[in-house]
Formats: structure tokens, C-alpha cells, sequence
């Protein structure tokens, strides 16, 4: 079995916030980027399990500069056999999809993976386009995936619940908690990945068709009114009359 | 023209469909554009009840091969009925079923897509679509303009406000070519009785100053005074002290409802982001320091089993009152 894991990489979560002064580009001075935890915890995980369960190979690709491989070690040394950077900034959800679609078109791969959103730009767009460009079915938002010979049965959140679908290999899936546990590199792991391979391959330009005008952050709150906790009464009216949510 | 898909998840038309249909009808006024909403697979109700939310055509595919999502095939129907009216804007909700589909339309129409988007920013006279959403987990938002001719927006839920500007219209059945389904379902399962949480307008949420799940009962209650939704913080779930579909935060569903009230719960950043587009939160919780009370617009620093029954009992006399 051959799995691909597309694996981006995210500001840390407790990492500020914060814009250029045109407000066109986040802000990066400083932050430290991990590896996006859908990516990591779930369809990663879930990838190198059944690879362990099954044999084959699983690739982790990342596309981005050479500054971000780091995370693709991390990726190595977790459990992808191999890694692939495809050379560019991914500067948009089309650009990075048709990257992936292009590379995934050099190898059969049975499943390719990725998160269901990158917790920075909450896009949740690039498994799709993927799917599309390849021609392949495309489950959003799988929180388990078990293989029954060539058909996998996954179980997809769907709004108040999960549905259990089928597909047959090939296909396209992105991962949500619960597909896998999370898994910290051990320091055998760690070596490892300094001599897995690492492959780098040139992008295919792509036209844009949405561009940033501007980030901005939210006004601050204009803080806590904070009430008597023997009086709910005026909980009720405030949210009543003032906040008008009740 | 705008054409909104209006998802019937399992036959139903909900909250998410209207929500794009309102946004929609509103997007094309603002184009001075028609608008058209389209619906796929069988449904329990008409889908020409669509026109309350302000559109004047409801096309409907009533073909049972879309009663379940395949993606193939939805996406074949929506290019084809996009086609067929000549839309160039094409809106769905940004939900478990949008998220699958959004994304594969935009490329087969060579359309430039932003998901999630909580509102329109501006039409500029070239064309150009500015529209907003909120990113990096409610910390920021971001104005995106999308410039290609084609053009498919996701709608965030409880982004706007329903309104009813019309009448039910009666619909106009298509057909479509579609390829056969890649997909099976199994089985589906849903908990019954309360209101998805991401459809939710009031979220009761309790977190890990609950001490046990035994004593879950008291946020119960509440939600049930209120009409609430009930959600949880993630190390709630993690125990079991609660199912995870109720996880809220970074790693569990995202939220924006009109009312989160919080309850033993710290406030942690990873929390936060998944609520912090709440209309109004109420945080209750008996550590005056609690980071959750920056975020909140109400506080009541109390013990939550005093306060929590307490603040049911003045919900229920305020719902009798009413
Ligand atoms: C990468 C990452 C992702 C994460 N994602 C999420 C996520 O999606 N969602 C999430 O929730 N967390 C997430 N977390 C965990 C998060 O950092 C916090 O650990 C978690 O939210 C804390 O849960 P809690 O507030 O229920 O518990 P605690 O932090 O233990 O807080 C309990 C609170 O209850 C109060 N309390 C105790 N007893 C009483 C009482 N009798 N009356 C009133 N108040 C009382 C305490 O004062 C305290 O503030 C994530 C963490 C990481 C590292
Ligand atoms: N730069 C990237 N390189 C590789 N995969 C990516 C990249 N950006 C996003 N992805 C994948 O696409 C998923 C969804 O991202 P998004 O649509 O941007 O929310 C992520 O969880 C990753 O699996």
C-alpha cells in the first residue's frame, strides 16, 4: 500500500497573532511553527498505522521553502518513510492543491490524506480541490478509517453525528480527531529521519484567483460586567434586555 | 445569476440551507443579479419553501442518486446546473457537506473559492468580490478578494440572520447526468432531540471544574431551560466524561452561537479559539483569575454548583413570565 500524507505547517498555538503594517501577510517575526495537529495527529498517525498493519510506504509531502523542513523530519522522524518538499511558498489553497494533485499523479498512491483544515487560514478547501484535480472520491472530516481488503470504511462527523461510508481504493481523505492517536517522535525515530530521504521538487506555476486585501484583528471586548452570583435574576436580564440573546 | 445550493442532508432542508439562501438573494441584490437556489436528491418538505428566504426560482434535481453525498457526483449536478441557468456565483454553507464539495466545484469552474466566509466586504465595479472571514481560529479576520469570473463562496453558520422577504414559490424540476456513485453509506448515526451544535444559538458548555461526570445533570437542566445545545472543553471528552462530537476548541468544532455559556472552564487559548465568535459569552466560574473571563462579556464568579441551579431556576421564571 502507498499512502500519501500532505502535511503543512501552522503558527504555534499559543503564538500572538499579528499582521504587517499593510495588513496583507501575517506577521511570522519570532513565531514558531509546528506541524498542523490535524496533519500530524490523525492523518499522519493513521498512515504510518496502517502501513505498520499492512506494508508499503508512506510519503509526507509539504509544500513550502526549504526554511520549513524541519517539520518534515518531524514528519520522518513520527513515521513517513519518505518526504517530499515541492519548492514554493504555498500562497494560496488552489496553488498548494494543484501541487499535491501534480505529485500525486507520479505514484499510485491508495489513499492520500490530509487534515481536515489548517488551524491558521481554517480553509478546509485543499482535500477537495485535490480530489477533483485527480478525479478521485473525497471523504471530508473522517474521524476513523479502517481498511476491509481493497474498500475502506470510514466514518465521516457529519452536523449532530457520524455517517459510516465505503469507497474503494483510490481516494482522497481528510483526517478529524479520533482517526488516530497522537504519537511523540521517539529518539530512535529522531535518527532515523536524519537518513530517510528528503526530495525536492520544482512547482507548477498557477493562476490565482483570490488575493488577500487585508487582515485585520477584532476590537478588544469592552471587558467583563461581572454580576452578584446570588443574583441570576440580573443574568437573565441583562441577556434579556442589554445583550437581547434571550 | 447567483445560484445557491441549499444542502438537504438526508432529505432535510435546516437552518444552514436557508442561511445561504438568505445570503444569497442578498449577494445578488448587491450584484444587481437574479438569484436561483438549487436543490439535489428527494427531500421530506418542498423545496420551493425556499422562496420565503427571497428567492424567486427553486430548481430542484429529485433524483434519489443524491440522496447521499458523493462528491463526484454533486459536484457533475452543480457545474451542470450552473451551466444550464448561467451562474457565476455559486454559494453553499460551510458545512460537513460543503466542506466536501466546495473546494472540487471551484476547480471544475476554474472558479476561485473562499470557504467559511462570514460576510460581503464590498462589489467592486470590475467584478471583483470582496468578502470577509474570520481566521486563525476567530484571533483575526481577513478581507479576500476573489477576481476570477467564476466564483464559489461557503457561508460560515450563524453568520447571518435568517429572513423571511417572500413566498414559497413552486419548484422547477431538473435533470442532470451524473457519474454513479463511488460512495456507500453504511449507517448513519445522529443524536436525536437536540439541535446540531453547530446550528446551535445557545451552547451550554462545562469543562473540567465539573469534578465528575455524574454531575452533569445541573448543565442539563439549564441547557434544557434554555433550548440549548450542550458542549464540553476537550479534556472533558478525552475522559469520556462526555461524548467528542461535544468537544469544543481548536481540535473539536468551532462555534460562533449568540449565547456560550461557560461553566468550569479556564478559558485556555485552544479553547477559545473555537468559541470566541460567540455573540455574547458568559462565563461562570469560581476563580476570580480564570483567563475565560477576558474573553467574556458576563462573569459571575461563583461556585458552579450554587450558581448553575440557580441561574436555571431565574430562566425558567423569566421563560414563564414570557
Ligand atoms: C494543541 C492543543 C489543542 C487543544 N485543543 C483544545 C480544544 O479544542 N478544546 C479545549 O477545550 N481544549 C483544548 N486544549 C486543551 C486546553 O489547553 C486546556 O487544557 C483545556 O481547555 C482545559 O479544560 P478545562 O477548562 O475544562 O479544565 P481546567 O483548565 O482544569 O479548568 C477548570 C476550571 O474550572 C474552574 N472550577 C473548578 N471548580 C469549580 C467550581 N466548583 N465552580 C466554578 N468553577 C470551578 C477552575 O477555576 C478552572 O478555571 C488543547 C491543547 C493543546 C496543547
Ligand atoms: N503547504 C501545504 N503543504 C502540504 N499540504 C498542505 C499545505 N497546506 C495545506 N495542506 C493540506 O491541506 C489540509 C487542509 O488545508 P486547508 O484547506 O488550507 O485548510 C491540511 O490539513 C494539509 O493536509
Amino acid at each position: 500500500m502507498k499512502f500519501l500524507v500532505c502535511i503543512s505547517q501552522t503558527p504555534d498555538t499559543t503564538a500572538r497573532v499579528a499582521f504587517t503594517p499593510d495588513g496583507k501577510a501575517y506577521d511570522s517575526n519570532g513565531v514558531t511553527f509546528i506541524m498542523n495537529p490535524y496533519d500530524e495527529w490523525y492523518a499522519l498517525v493513521r498512515a504510518c498505522e496502517l502501513r505498520e498493519a499492512l506494508g508499503g510506504t508512506v510519503v509526507a509531502l509539504h509544500v513550502g521553502p526549504a526554511a520549513n523542513e524541519t517539520t518534515l523530519r518531524k514528519a520522518l522522524a513520527i513515521g513517513a518513510d519518505e518526504a517530499v518538499r515541492i519548492d514554493a511558498e504555498a500562497t494560496s489553497s488552489a496553488f498548494t492543491a494543484r501541487q499535491i494533485a501534480e505529485y500525486a499523479r507520479t505514484e499510485a498512491f491508495d489513499i492520500l490524506f490530509l487534515g481536515k483544515e489548517t488551524i491558521d487560514y481554517n480553509g478546509a478547501e485543499v482535500g477537495a480541490m485535490v480530489a477533483e484535480h485527480l478525479d478521485l472520491p473525497y471523504i471530508a472530516l473522517a474521524s476513523k478509517l479502517d481498511l476491509e481488503g481493497n474498500t475502506a470504511v470510514v466514518e465521516r462527523d457529519i452536523e449532530g453525528g457520524v455517517e459510516v461510508v465505503e469507497v474503494n481504493l483510490p481516494f482522497v481523505v481528510s483526517a478529524a480527531k479520533g482517526m488516530a492517536e497522537q504519537r511523540i517522535p521517539n529518539m530512535r525515530g529522531i535518527m532515523m529521519a536524519r537518513t530517510k530521504p528528503l526530495k525536492v521538487v520544482p512547482a507548477v506555476p498557477v493562476e490565482e484567483h483570490v488575493r488577500v486585501v487585508k487582515f485585520t484583528l477584532p476590537p478588544p471586548k469592552a471587558g467583563v460586567k461581572l454580576v452578584n452570583p446570588e443574583d441570576m435574576d440580573e443574568l437573565v436580564r441583562l441577556l434579556h434586555e442589554e445583550a437581547k440573546v434571550l | 445569476m447567483v445560484l445557491v445550493y441549499a444542502e438537504s442532508p438526508r432529505g432535510q432542508l435546516k437552518k444552514a440551507a436557508f442561511e445561504a439562501v438568505t445570503f444569497g438573494k442578498k449577494l445578488a441584490e448587491q450584484l444587481g443579479q437574479p438569484c436561483a437556489a438549487v436543490v439535489l436528491g428527494t427531500t421530506q418538505s418542498d423545496p420551493g419553501e425556499l422562496g420565503r428566504y427571497g428567492v424567486s426560482r427553486v430548481l430542484h434535481v429529485a433524483d434519489e442518486r443524491f440522496d447521499i453525498l458523493d462528491s463526484q457526483a454533486a459536484t457533475q449536478a452543480l457545474a451542470e446546473v450552473a451551466r444550464q441557468v448561467g451562474a457565476t456565483t455559486i454559494v453553499m454553507s460551510h458545512t460537513s457537506t460543503g466542506k466536501t464539495l466546495a473546494g472540487r466545484l471551484a476547480v471544475r469552474l476554474n472558479a476561485g473559492l473562499v470557504s467559511g466566509v462570514s460576510g460581503v466586504a464590498s462589489v467592486e465595479s470590475d467584478g471583483t468580490l470582496v468578502v470577509r472571514k474570520s481566521v486563525f481560529s476567530g484571533k483575526a479576520m481577513a478581507e479576500y478578494a476573489i477576481v476570477s469570473p467564476v466564483k464559489v463562496l461557503s457561508l460560515m453558520g450563524n453568520a447571518i440572520r435568517l429572513e423571511v422577504s417572500g413566498q414559497p414559490v413552486s419548484a422547477e424540476v431538473l435533470t442532470v447526468s451524473a457519474p454513479a456513485p463511488r460512495i456507500r453509506v453504511r449507517a448513519v448515526r445522529t443524536v436525536e432531540g437536540r439541535v446540531p451544535l453547530p446550528e446551535a444559538e445557545i451552547v451550554v458548555s462545562a469543562g473540567r471544574g465539573m469534578k465528575d461526570p455524574s454531575n452533569w445533570g445541573i448543565v442539563e437542566e439549564l441547557a434544557e431551560a434554555l433550548g440549548a445545545t450542550t458542549a464540553c472543553s476537550r479534556p472533558v471528552a478525552d475522559s469520556h466524561w462526555r461524548p467528542h462530537h461535544e468537544h469544543v476548541g481548536q481540535t473539536g468544532i468551532a462555534i460562533r452561537p449568540n449565547l456560550y455559556i461557560a461553566i468550569g472552564i479556564s478559558g485556555a487559548i485552544q479553547h477559545l479559539a473555537g468559541v470566541n465568535n460567540s455573540k455574547v459569552i458568559v462565563v461562570i466560574n469560581k476563580d476570580p483569575e480564570a483567563p475565560f473571563f477576558k474573553a467574556a462579556d458576563y462573569g459571575v464568579v461563583g461556585d458552579l454548583f450554587e450558581v448553575v441551579p440557580r441561574l436555571t431556576e431565574a430562566i425558567r421564571k423569566f421563560k414563564a413570565a414570557q
